[in-house]
């Protein structure tokens, strides 16, 4: 039998039927079709799957979907604000720090949870924040510029 | 062609690409992305053995599944003839890609395929190859690429008879070809050698690691009519790979590319998409299928593991004076490592009067290799850029000099054949030299590598369409997948050939009938190839322009000139008309013979070798082993960056895969021929918190055989790593390991014996 889940998505209401044995990312991607939030291994190493949950920089594909009733839920289709790109989006791409651009959902969403702990990490910080996000094409290099670059931008203003 | 490097307006530039907001946002639909009305779900049924004899394969519990519309197995294969055909790199033999999908008799490695299933639901469609009875008759397996060589060793394929000995095999046995390269008289090039170095080296399996697992949806119709949505490097290859499995017409297949996340080789073959059709062609449904990480890990990919003997000679001034080489790789369960490539980079890098190159392709109860970032040369250049550090370091000689002294530059011949054009090792190496790094001190228990590599890059097939629009705006239609920023490089070379601006060149990338056929995103062909391309079909725009111009003027073409985006009159003989843009003359269009529309079909030639070397420093500790990588500089020659920002990405992404490869990755396997650690947790590779900055320095040597000077870039840079990671450990550590990955447990071993 199906449960029936209220929460918010990205500030919106929504509903959902869901199995008990399905998984929030299952839910977010085939059954509200927000795809922006990938599926690399389904066990939490990856991070592609990254959301923020009540506040909490959590894997989408570890949460169980009935566990998300009345439950915060933020993914990478909320991150813009109307035309107006988040600062880690324009920075990401003024900064080359995505190639294939899998992995960039779970990154930005992850950058972003750091960035409102903490705007001004070290270099270190960033990449020990990051390192369960997998990245396999630009060996982090850019994507770690980016952030810390956008975390100076942010202080700045 | 213009090779001249002029000043440009956009090539070498660092614009933001056309799919960069779409890739932010969460827009870009990567390939499980996809999904139609009335889709089914696909699961495939998977060998839980090494080798074993299929005895019998029982669907009928699964079939009265409810929910249960398709089921497939071998018998639904046909038996294609064995034949090896071009493809790209490689070579491929369609009746061992039909059994590598879909085994028939026989299993050849755990994971492999015995049927697959569409139902109406994923949780149904698990429930039914639950189902399945499968009787298997479990055979002795073999993993190791020396114990399959072995006479007594269990034999794989009856029928595999070892290619390239004289006189031809009367017994099967599991090496499926030797090949073999020699110049001059390693005799005699060893006799005038005053150190000679030889040595083992293994290497093991290393898998590409894209963070998209493989995903398709395949949709066939009543009239025959096949659709694939699917991530893959080349959709023609899947279209022409299906087309030849299940032996349709081409033209009854259309294929979409999604994007793609990440490939390095191992999206240039198809797993799901012929089955997906296969199931959708009996439930005349659309099937979707997509792999979970295990069965990533555990059925698709790797790259070989290999065995090695390496032994050079030099005299005592550094000269190289004799190589010996003999190479060893897995190919997995069929034959067709990329043993080829292995032997002919080997001792590219270097002229070497005396050489002898010998490699065997080995197969193995493993997945079927397929390819990896410039296949077969990471693992042959490892070990010889080893020993070439090794003789560095017992004639007291820098590595750097070593290198330079023996460098192939412009006029060598290599060991395989061609005659170097321009190309840019020496530059690489002066580079290097020159770099802060290479003049920065080190600490205890720290220590400095280097290493070099090479890779051919290739051209081939290649299509490109510009449409101009009525506004002067560009849609410009592109063969190949986007795997790390092509869309920019090409529209930058569009926008620069026409003259107009980047931001009003709108690129795609077509499905399989929008343009001819593009062999696909592979060989770090895509900028050059697919420029070549681009310029063509600007070139083709431009000459339209100026036809029209003369038709709105009035005077002969050869009296109209093309500048800057503008057509002029030649001089005043010509005519007194004011300068007319691209969007000026667009804007006509319609009055001066129709559409404007650019087109160039070609086969690339002149792909300029690209070659790299890089500096690695290391510190070890030595309680626990672990090494870790303080600082890395990648130098390149890129012939000309178009995008330098991605053109740095390649060869920052390049080194990482490669310091994953020396220091972590390896495939694990049990007793019984099972692989241990098929997830990211236990086949580690590189994170964020593992790695520096790295360092890039771009050398530009221009291909002359380019409008703009472009080489190939994506593959070289994951050559160099292994030896430069060696290098350092070694000159931290006083020992030259040569076993991979280079990981504490073997660190520990090492120091341990030091004591």
């Amino acid at each position: 039998m199906k449960t029936h889940i209220t929460t918010t998505v990205n500030g919106e209401p929504e509903e959902f039927l869901c199995e008990t044995e399905q998984t929030l990312l299952d839910i977010l991607r085939d059954e509200l079709n927000l795809t922006g939030s990938k599926e690399g291994c389904s066990s939490g190493d990856c991070g592609a799957c990254s959301i923020i949950l009540n506040g909490r920089l959590v894997c989408a594909c570890l949460v169980l979907a009935v566990e998300a009733e009345g439950q915060k839920i933020e993914t990478i289709e909320g991150m813009a604000d109307g035309e107006e790109l988040h600062p880690l989006q324009k920075n990401f791409l003024k900064d080359a720090a995505l190639q294939c651009g899998i992995c960039t959902p779970g990154f930005l969403i992850a950058a972003k949870a750091l960035l409102e702990k903490n705007l001004n990490p070290t270099e270190k910080e960033v990449r020990y924040w990051l390192a369960g996000n997998l990245c396999r094409c630009t060996g982090y290099d850019k994507i770690i510029r980016s952030v810390l670059n956008t975390a100076e931008e942010m202080r700045r203003k | 062609m213009a090779t001249a490097l002029k000043d440009f307006k956009w090539v070498g530039t660092r614009a933001v690409r056309p799919d960069g907001v779409e890739k932010v946002t969460g827009r870009a639909k990567f390939g499980a992305d996809f999904s139609l009305p009335g889709m089914l779900i696909g699961k495939v049924l998977r060998s839980p053995h090494a080798h074993a004899k299929i005895k019998s394969i029982n669907i009928e519990a699964a079939r009265t599944l409810n929910g249960v519309k398709a089921i497939i197995t071998g018998s639904d294969f046909n038996e294609l003839p064995s034949e090896w055909v071009p493809a790209g790199e490689v070579q491929i033999n369609f009746r061992d890609l039909s059994r590598s999908i879909m085994a028939r008799n026989k299993v050849l490695f755990e994971g492999h395929p015995v049927a697959a299933v569409a139902a109406t639901s994923e949780i149904i469609a698990r429930e039914a190859l639950a189902l399945i009875k499968v009787e298997y008759e479990i055979l002795p397996h073999v993993i190791d690429v020396e114990a399959a060589m072995s006479p007594d060793a269990p034999i794989l394929h009856e029928d595999l008879f070892t290619a390239g000995v004289e006189p031809s095999p009367k017994t099967a046995s599991n090496i499926a070809k030797r090949v073999d390269y020699s110049s001059g008289n390693i005799d005699d090039g060893f006799k005038e050698a005053d150190v000679i170095i030889e040595k083992h080296f293994t290497t093991q399996p290393v898998h590409q690691g894209y963070i998209e697992p493989h995903a398709t949806v395949a949709s066939a119709s009543e009239d025959g009519q096949c659709s694939i949505w699917t991530s893959t490097q080349g959709q023609y290859v899947v279209r022409a790979y299906c087309s030849e499995v299940l032996q349709l017409d081409i033209s009854s297949i259309r294929v979409t590319p999604s994007e793609i996340g990440g490939g390095f080789g191992g999206k240039t073959t198809v797993y799901l998409e012929p089955l997906a059709l296969a199931l959708s062609k009996k439930a005349f449904r659309p099937v979707k299928m997509v792999m979970s990480r295990e069965e990533v890990f555990r059925s698709s990919g790797p790259t070989s593991g290999s065995s090695m003997k390496i032994k050079i000679g030099a005299r005592s001034d550094g000269t190289i004076t004799a190589a010996d080489v003999e190479l060893k790789y897995q190919a997995g369960a069929f034959p067709g490592s990329p043993i080829m490539p292995g032997c002919m980079c080997a001792l590219a890098p270097y002229n070497i009067s005396n050489a002898k190159v010998v490699g065997y392709d080995v197969v193995v109860n493993r997945p079927k290799v397929v390819a990896y970032r410039a296949p077969g040369a990471p693992i042959s250049e490892y070990a010889v850029e080893c020993v070439i550090n090794e003789i560095a370091t017992k004639l007291n000689i820098d590595p750097l000099d070593i290198r330079e002294k023996n460098a192939a530059k412009e006029g060598t011949r290599a060991l395989y054949g061609p005659q170097f054009g321009a190309i840019g090792y020496i530059e690489t190496l002066l580079a290097a030299r020159g770099s802060n790094h290479y003049k920065s001190k080190l600490h205890e228990n720290q220590g400095r590598g280097v290493a070099s590599g090479f890779w051919f890059n290739i051209g081939g097939e290649s299509c490109a369409t510009i449409n101009i629009n009525t506004d002067g705006t560009a849609e410009l239609v592109l063969g190949n997948p986007d795997i790390g920023g092509s869309r920019a490089s090409l529209a930058m070379i569009a926008a620069e050939a026409l003259g107009i601006d980047y931001n009003k060149v709108h690129p795609i990338i077509s499905d399989t009938s929008g343009l001819g056929y593009n062999f696909l995103t592979g060989g770090s062909r895509t900028t050059f190839a697919g420029g070549l391309a681009v310029n063509e079909a600007a070139e083709d725009v431009v000459r339209q322009i100026r036809e029209r111009a003369s038709k709105i003027w009035d005077i002969p073409e050869e009296a109209v000139t093309w500048e800057d985006g503008f057509v002029r009159p030649a001089g005043t003989n010509a005519g007194n008309f004011e300068p007319l843009s691209l969007a000026d003359v667009a804007g006509m269009a319609a009055k001066t013979g129709g559409p404007i529309s650019g087109h160039a079909q070609l086969n690339a030639q002149g792909a300029g070798p690209g070659f790299g070397t890089h500096i690695c420093d290391v510190e070890v500790d030595e309680e626990t082993g672990r090494v870790t990588i303080l600082r890395y500089t990648v130098v390149q020659d890129v012939g000309k960056a178009i995008h330098p920002s991605y053109v740095e990405g390649q060869m920052q992404g390049g080194a990482s895969q490669g310091i994953g490869w020396a220091l972590n990755e390896e495939y694990i396997y049990d007793e019984e021929g099972k692989l241990q650690n098929a997830g990211f947790l236990d086949y580690r590779i590189p994170v964020a918190s593992d790695l520096p900055m790295i360092d890039t320095i771009i050398v530009e040597v221009p291909n002359p055989r380019h409008p703009y000077g472009v080489k190939g870039v994506g593959e070289v840079p994951i050559v160099p790593p292994m030896a430069a990671v060696a290098g350092a450990i070694a000159d931290a550590i006083g020992v030259h390991l040569t076993d991979l990955p280079m990981s504490p447990p073997r660190i520990l071993k090492e120091l341990n014996k030091k004591q």
